[in-house]
C-alpha cells in the first residue's frame, strides 16, 4: 500500500517490542479466542496493557505509564443508540434574541451578529450543556459523570437545511466541581460551518457557567456574497459537520468528558441535491432511517467506572475502550439494503482506519465512500481497506447490505497506533484489528429506492458536485511549520495567546498555504476553521482520489511525518477571528494553534 | 503591565461574580453528581504528586504534597541552574510572571521550579540562582535525591516519549503546568509564552468565590 509510512527511527524501543510482541503472537496462530483464554486479551478484545504487549503509551526509558484501566466488558452486547434529533422551540428561556450581544441580560457574547439582518433565523434551539450520569457499558458497575449538550452524550443531532438559518442558543450550566478534570467555561465550535467568527466557537470568546451564547449559523454556501451572490457555489455544499467545546487550553479535558454533538447539512427536499430523502435529488439513502451518524471516540475508565484523563499528558491519550455513540462496543441490526453511514472521529488522539469486516472469511466487504470531511466526492468510490480519519475527520460511506440477511459484519479499526504521537503507519490485515462495532443484517426486508453507486457509469465523471477550481492566483503564500521545541507544540516558532491575532487574510481572496511538520515522529491533524481547502500537493504528488482518499475538499488535513502539504484556500463572505489548530486536542491545548483575522485589509506575511 | 488583582481574577471566572439565572440549576445539578469530588482528588494525588521529601533553595525541608501543593494554586517548572538553552528565558519569564501575580504570591499562589540536575544544584546553588533572578517570598527552587527528582519529572508529565530526547537534559520539556489542586483543575502553557499570557491561564483555575469565600 501506497500509505504505509516508513516507521520513524526513533521509536521508542518499548512500543516497538510491544507491536512486534503482538505480531508474534499472531503470526504463532494465536487468534484472539487463544489470547484471550491467556488472559493476554480482554473479553472486549483489547489488548491488556502489560509491559512489552501494551497498546497503551508507555514512558520513555521503559517505564509503563500509570495509566488507569478500564474493567474488561463484554462487547456487543448493547444496542447502538441512535442520535437524539433536536427539535426547535417556539419560545427560547430568557429574554429573545438580539442582533447586538444581551450582556444585561446574561449573554456571554461580545460581538454583534455581522450576518443576522441579512439571514434572519427561521428556527430557535437552546440547549443546556450540564453535567449528567450515563453507562457505557453494562459491565460497569456505576454510572459515569460525564458532561454534554442537553446532558446527553453524544449532543443532540442538528439537522439543518441550507437556506434556513436556524440560531442555537448555548446554556453553560456545568458545576464547577468537575470530578478530576474539565473546566466549566466553554465556547462551542460547529467544525466546518460557514460561520461567522462571533458564532463560530472562536476558542477565546468564552462562555462561563451560568451564562448563554445565541450562535447564529445562516447556513448559506461559501460564495453567496462574493463569487455567487445570493446563492453561494453549489459546489462548495457540506453535509456532514459536528459541534464541540473548543475553550483554548482544556478542548481536549471538555470533548472528552462528552462535550460534543453532530450537524447534518442538507439541501432542501424539492432540490437536486444531497436532500435526505432518497426519492429525490442524489437519492443518498433517507434520513433518519438509512442515514446514521456514528461518533467514535476512545477512553479509560478508572476502577470507579469514571473517565480517567491523564492531566499531566503532552503527548496524546489513548484509550482502552472503543465507543461508537457513547456505548462501549455496541450493536446495530439493520435491513437488507443500503445505509449511509456518517463516521466522525470524535478524538481525543486516535487515528483509525475503519473498514468492514465480513467475519466469516476475514475479508473485507468493499464499501462506497461519498465524502472526506463531510464533502460529498465527485461520485462515490469503492474501498475495501477503510477509509482513514484522525481527529476530527469525517467520512460518508455507503454500505449495501442488501441479499445479507442472516449475515453479521463488523466495522473494525485496522490502523496500529501505540501513543498519542500518531499511528505506526503499519495496518492490520483483516480480522486482526479492533473491532468496534457490530452489524446484524436482521432487520425487516424494506424498499430501497436510494441510489445504488455500482450502477453510476464508469465514465461519468461528476455524480454529487464537481470540485470548484484551484487556478485563480493566490495574493499570497504563506508557510506554517508546525513544530515541537522542547516539548512546547509551536507554528513557525511562536505560541498561540489569544491576545494576539498572528495574520490578516483579506476578504474574499485566494490564498496559498504551505504547511510543514517538522516534528519528529509525530503526526497532526491540522484543522482550519471557516473555509474549507483543496490540498494542491502532498510532498509534491497530486492528492489521491482511491484507496485512502486525500482529494477533495477538506477542513482538516492529515499531517503525517515529514510530510509538506500545499493547500488552496478561497476565504469568502465573512470577517472576524478564526483559528488554525491541531485537532490531537492534547496538542492543540497546548499552544498548537495560530489565531488570525479575516478582514478587508489582509496582510502579506509569508511565516506568520 | 497588568497585574492580576483579586477582582480581576474573580471577574475572569465570570459566574462566580455574576448571579445569572442558571446557577441554580448547575448547583442542582453539582449535587446529583453520584461520585464525590474527594475521591478524584484523591485519585489525582496518588497518581501524579508523591509526597516526596524535598529542600528548598533555602535549605528548608518539605513534602511535595502536604507543603507545597495541598490547598493551593501553583506553578510548576523544571530547571537547572547550568542550563542555557530553554531555562533562562523561561526563568525571566517567571520573574515577570511573580510580578504579575502581586500580592497573590506567596499567599495562596505559589510558584515552584524544580532541578533536573540535584547532583549540581545543592541548596545554596539554588539560593543563589533565585537571588539572580530576584525570586520573591512564594517562588521557591527545589531539589531532592536523584531518584525523587525524576520520579516527580514523570509524575508530572515533563517527559519525551522519545527516550533519547528525553535522556537530554540541555533539551528538556519547557512547559509550565499551573493547577488549582483542591478544585483539580490543572493547566500547562509554553514556558517562552508571553508572562501576562502565563498570568491570565492562571487565572482560569482561580477560586470561585462561593468555594474559598472572601479574599483580602
Amino acid at each position: 500500500m501506497s500509505n504505509f509510512r516508513k516507521r520513524d527511527k526513533t521509536r521508542e524501543k518499548a512500543s516497538i517490542v510491544a507491536a512486534k510482541n503482538r505480531r508474534e503472537l499472531i503470526a504463532a496462530g494465536l487468534n484472539r479466542r487463544d489470547l484471550l483464554k491467556m488472559g493476554l486479551l480482554t473479553s472486549a478484545g483489547m489488548l491488556i496493557p502489560k509491559v512489552g504487549l501494551s497498546a497503551h503509551p508507555l514512558t520513555s526509558a521503559g517505564f509503563i505509564n500509570d495509566t488507569p484501566q478500564s474493567r474488561p466488558t463484554t462487547p456487543f452486547v448493547e444496542e447502538m443508540p441512535r442520535l437524539v434529533i433536536k427539535q426547535p422551540t417556539q419560545t427560547l428561556t430568557g429574554p429573545p434574541p438580539q442582533i447586538t450581544p444581551n450582556t444585561a441580560g446574561g449573554e456571554s457574547r461580545t460581538i454583534a451578529h455581522q450576518a443576522y439582518a441579512q439571514f434572519p433565523a427561521q428556527k430557535f434551539y437552546e440547549m443546556h450543556q450540564k453535567a449528567f450520569l450515563a453507562k457505557s457499558s453494562p459491565d460497569f458497575a456505576q454510572p459515569t459523570t460525564l458532561w454534554g449538550f442537553d446532558g446527553i452524550f453524544p449532543g443532540p443531532l442538528l439537522v439543518a437545511r441550507y437556506g434556513e438559518p436556524i440560531l442555537v442558543r448555548q446554556f453553560n450550566e456545568l458545576p464547577q466541581q468537575n470530578n478530576g478534570f474539565g473546566i466549566n467555561s466553554t465556547t462551542t465550535h460547529l467544525h466546518n460551518g460557514h460561520t461567522p467568527s462571533e458564532s463560530d466557537g472562536f476558542p477565546c470568546f468564552f462562555n462561563p457557567s451560568g451564562k448563554f451564547y445565541d450562535h447564529h449559523y445562516p447556513n448559506v454556501l461559501a460564495g453567496i456574497n462574493s463569487t455567487h451572490p445570493g446563492t453561494g457555489d453549489i459546489r462548495e455544499s457540506m453535509h456532514t459537520l459536528w459541534y464541540h467545546d473548543h475553550r483554548i487550553d482544556y478542548t481536549a479535558q471538555n470533548v472528552y468528558k462528552g462535550l460534543a454533538g453532530m450537524y447534518n447539512l442538507f439541501h432542501p427536499e424539492d432540490s437536486a441535491y444531497d436532500t435526505g430523502n432518497e426519492n429525490t435529488g442524489f437519492r443518498l439513502p433517507s434520513f433518519p432511517d438509512y442515514d446514521i451518524n456514528m461518533v467514535f471516540n476512545d477512553a479509560v475508565y478508572d476502577e470507579d467506572d469514571q473517565l480517567a484523563f491523564d492531566l499531566f499528558n503532552l503527548d496524546g491519550i489513548l484509550g482502552d475502550k472503543m465507543l461508537v455513540n457513547g456505548k462501549v462496543q455496541p450493536v446495530l441490526h439493520v435491513s437488507p439494503r443500503r445505509y449511509r453511514f456518517r463516521w466522525l472521529n470524535m478524538g481525543p488522539s486516535r487515528f483509525y482506519q475503519l473498514a468492514l469486516l465480513d467475519p466469516t472469511n476475514n475479508s473485507s466487504k468493499p464499501i462506497w465512500q461519498i465524502s472526506v470531511d463531510g464533502n460529498l466526492l465527485k461520485k462515490p468510490v469503492q474501498v475495501s481497506n477503510g477509509c482513514r480519519i484522525s481527529v476530527a475527520e469525517r467520512v460518508d460511506v455507503i454500505v449495501d447490505f442488501t441479499g445479507l440477511q442472516g449475515k453479521t459484519f463488523y466495522v473494525e479499526n485496522r490502523l496500529e497506533q501505540d501513543d498519542g504521537r500518531g499511528p505506526t503507519g503499519d495496518v492490520f490485515s483483516p480480522g486482526q484489528g479492533d473491532k468496534i462495532l457490530k452489524i446484524i443484517v436482521d432487520g425487516p426486508i424494506v424498499t430501497d429506492n436510494s441510489i445504488n453507486p455500482a450502477n453510476i457509469p464508469a465514465n461519468q465523471a461528476v455524480y454529487f458536485y464537481d470540485f470548484p477550481a484551484t487556478t485563480a492566483s493566490p495574493v499570497v503564500t504563506r508557510v506554517f511549520r508546525f513544530e515541537r521545541n522542547n516539548g512546547q507544540w509551536a507554528v513557525n516558532g511562536k505560541f498561540a495567546t489569544c491576545d494576539e491575532t498572528r495574520f490578516a487574510v483579506k476578504r474574499n481572496t485566494v490564498e496559498k498555504w504551505i504547511i510543514q511538520n517538522n516534528s519528529g515522529g509525530w503526526q497532526h491533524p491540522i484543522h482550519m476553521h471557516f473555509e474549507e481547502f483543496q490540498t494542491l500537493k502532498i510532498n509534491g504528488s497530486a492528492p489521491q482520489t482511491t484507496g485512502i482518499i486525500t482529494a477533495g475538499r477538506k477542513d482538516v488535513l492529515r499531517l503525517e511525518h515529514n510530510m509538506q502539504a500545499e493547500m488552496f484556500f478561497r476565504f469568502r463572505d465573512f470577517v472576524g477571528r478564526y483559528p488554525i489548530h491541531c485537532h490531537n486536542v492534547v496538542h492543540e491545548d497546548h499552544a498548537m494553534m495560530v489565531l488570525l483575522e479575516i478582514n478587508d485589509t489582509g496582510d502579506t506575511k509569508t511565516n506568520p | 503591565m497588568r497585574t492580576i488583582t483579586r477582582r480581576s481574577l474573580i471577574a475572569s471566572i465570570g459566574a462566580a461574580s455574576l448571579a445569572g439565572p442558571f446557577i441554580v440549576a448547575a448547583e442542582a445539578q453539582e449535587t446529583k453528581a453520584l461520585v464525590n469530588t474527594t475521591s478524584t482528588r484523591d485519585r489525582i494525588r496518588a497518581r501524579h504528586f508523591p509526597n516526596l521529601l524535598l529542600t528548598t533553595h533555602e535549605g528548608k525541608k518539605v513534602r511535595f504534597y502536604d507543603d507545597l501543593l495541598k490547598d493551593k494554586i501553583v506553578v510548576i517548572n523544571f530547571m537547572y541552574v547550568k542550563c542555557e538553552r530553554v531555562c533562562p528565558g523561561i526563568t525571566a519569564n517567571l520573574a515577570k510572571l511573580q510580578k504579575l501575580l502581586g500580592s497573590r504570591l506567596g499567599r495562596d499562589i505559589f510558584m515552584y521550579s524544580f532541578t533536573l540536575k540535584p547532583e549540581q544544584d545543592s541548596p545554596e546553588v539554588l539560593r543563589k540562582y533565585a537571588e539572580a533572578y530576584h525570586a520573591k517570598g512564594g517562588w521557591t527552587f527545589l531539589t531532592g535525591t536523584p531518584e525523587d527528582m525524576e520520579l516527580l519529572r514523570r509524575k508530572l508529565g515533563f517527559t519525551d516519549p522519545d527516550p533519547r530526547r528525553d535522556a537530554d537534559k540541555s533539551n528538556h520539556i519547557g512547559n509550565i503546568r499551573y493547577g488549582n489542586e483542591p478544585l483539580q483543575l490543572w493547566g500547562s502553557c509554553p514556558g517562552l509564552s508571553k508572562a501576562s499570557w502565563i498570568a491570565e491561564s492562571i487565572s482560569w483555575v482561580d477560586w470561585p468565590k462561593a468555594a474559598k469565600g472572601e479574599r483580602k
